[in-house]
């Protein structure tokens, strides 16, 4: 199967908007499970609200949230697909860059030093585009995942050490949902990092912290500690939006990666409620958009 | 719990008749501001010629279309999707948006801290609450975008917009001390043993730093 960049360049842009503006199933469903349990009058109220939102961003044709995100597009590569690797990053970036100028949306991305806008959603390095290969026949997937800053700035690290075991991990967990607190949007989905090296560590947060609502971690120790872990930061009363109740989180997800005899890293990435991604899927049949 | 319906801008006893816990819709003129907006008016000595005494600011940066000016758009921008952000990164700059401008609401997200609480109580004011990431309904309640100022920080601009029943939004933190916000984090750390010991955590779990 041959991928054509000026299909890919189209789709990014497509990609790119449609992500902003429908919200997938498993989060709409997430938030029904959400209302049916909680207790908190507050919090019942501000899911009702964040529900209606959904609808009224559907009705109205208009983004979920004002934030735009910074642009994440994670391509994955099956077996017997021949494409200019380069050329494919080119059409993402440029397929951001028209979905920024042309919808139009504001642009959330800055120089980090100069912090000058250049209006496209890009500058160094971003759009992010993560690049990996699965063994699939003919088949290309493209996620677009437009990152919230009040989410993404609930991102920490800590190189724990091994006798610090899991509880250290478990106890940085906590702190770090309660240090967050309303600031981060909930509820969200927490997504936490254990094992690697710090960069692995981060990332595999970061895929956790995106993956659909009711996947579970491969391996079956950190799928355990995904269901602890849910369980406690959902008994701590933060509630939605920091203002009290039973809604901290949808969930906690959880990656891992083997790490060194002298490590024990562990990083959490937060998802706000607005957990917003895109997927197109090409095939030799043509390109199929869902989430 | 009151219900008020303000229309800005407000007077320092109408800023103090609000608890936490009330309710207040607002409507006329709401400014909207942001980091870059704040860092370059109270930083780089930057000001504004908009007359904020009395008024909100909103946490916020657009998303905007340029359209020709006309009645509708008088400065030619269109409202797209309009949203709050996250307050907290803006903390210190409640207080010089009190003094140097006489704002006396602040709408935002996710809260604010104790230097604005003591800033509340000194001055006069309060943080109301929206609902963040809820824009596609926070946009209905804005008619037009009738000024910007500052307009080079784009998006972050300092915005002047036109309201009509923009709420309700909940007073999080008020000028008698009180904050839903510190109640809630109070409510929190006092679980935090049993939600470690549910997980069977041993050694008290020990604070992470």
């Amino acid at each position: 199967m041959k991928v054509d960049p000026a299909v890919v360049e189209e789709t990014a842009k497509l990609l790119y908007i449609r992500a902003l503006k429908v919200l997938p199933d498993d989060i709409k469903q997430g938030f029904q499970r959400l209302d049916a349990g909680e207790t908190d009058g507050t919090g019942k109220a501000i899911l009702a609200t964040m529900i209606e939102n959904i609808a009224v961003a559907e009705r109205t044709d208009n983004l979920l949230c004002q934030d735009t995100g910074i642009p994440i597009y994670n391509v994955t590569i099956g077996r017997g697909v021949e494409l200019d690797g380069a050329a494919l990053k080119d059409a993402i970036r440029r397929g951001c860059a028209r979905a920024t100028r042309e919808y139009p949306l504001r642009s959330s991305v800055v120089h980090p030093i100069t912090r000058v806008n250049e209006h496209t959603s890009c500058g160094p390095l971003v759009p992010v585009i993560n690049i990996d290969f699965v063994d699939r026949a003919h088949e290309l997937v493209i996620e677009m995942i437009p990152k919230g800053s009040g989410s993404e700035n609930g991102s920490f690290l800590k190189m724990c050490i091994p006798a610090d075991g899991v509880d250290g991990i478990k106890t940085f967990v906590v702190d770090k949902v309660m240090e967050a607190g309303g600031r981060v949007c909930p509820p969200t989905i927490v997504g936490v990092g254990v094992g690697g090296t710090s960069d692995l560590c981060a990332h595999l947060a970061k895929v956790a912290a995106t993956r659909p609502l009711g996947s579970v971690c491969a391996d079956p120790e950190g799928a355990q500690l995904e269901r602890q872990l849910s369980q406690a930061v959902n008994s701590l009363g933060i509630g939605p939006q920091g203002l009290g109740g039973d809604s901290t989180a949808f969930a906690v997800h959880v990656e891992l990666a083997a790490t060194h005899i002298t490590m024990n890293p562990v990083a959490v990435n937060i998802q706000c409620h607005s957990a917003r991604r895109a997927t197109a899927t090409f095939t030799p049949a043509g390109v199929t958009i869902g989430f | 719990m009151t219900h008020h319906d303000f229309t800005m801008p407000v007077t320092e006893i109408q800023a103090r008749s609000l608890r936490i816990g009330d309710r207040v819709t607002l409507n006329g003129t709401l400014y909207g501001i942001r980091d870059a907006t704040q860092i370059h008016m109270f930083d780089r000595g930057r000001t504004t010629r908009f007359d904020l005494k009395g008024h909100a600011v909103l946490h916020t940066a657009p998303n905007v279309r340029k359209v020709p000016v006309s009645n509708e758009f008088p400065v030619g921008y269109q409202p797209v999707c309009i949203g709050t952000t996250t307050s907290a990164r803006m903390e210190r700059f409640t207080r010089p948006l009190m003094t140097a401008y006489g704002v006396r609401l602040i709408i935002g997200k996710g809260g604010l801290m104790d230097e604005t609480s003591r800033a509340f109580a000194d001055l006069g004011g309060a943080y109301l609450a929206v609902i963040g990431g809820t824009a596609a309904l926070e946009t209905t309640w804005i008619e037009s975008i009738v000024d910007v100022d500052l307009d080079d920080l784009n998006p972050e601009s300092l915005w002047h917009f036109q309201v009509k029943g923009f709420g309700p939004l909940l007073v999080a933190m008020d000028s008698h001390g009180g904050s839903l916000y510190r109640t809630v984090a109070a409510s929190a750390a006092e679980r935090r043993a049993a939600a470690l010991a549910g997980m069977g955590v041993k050694l008290g779990g020990a604070k992470s730093a």
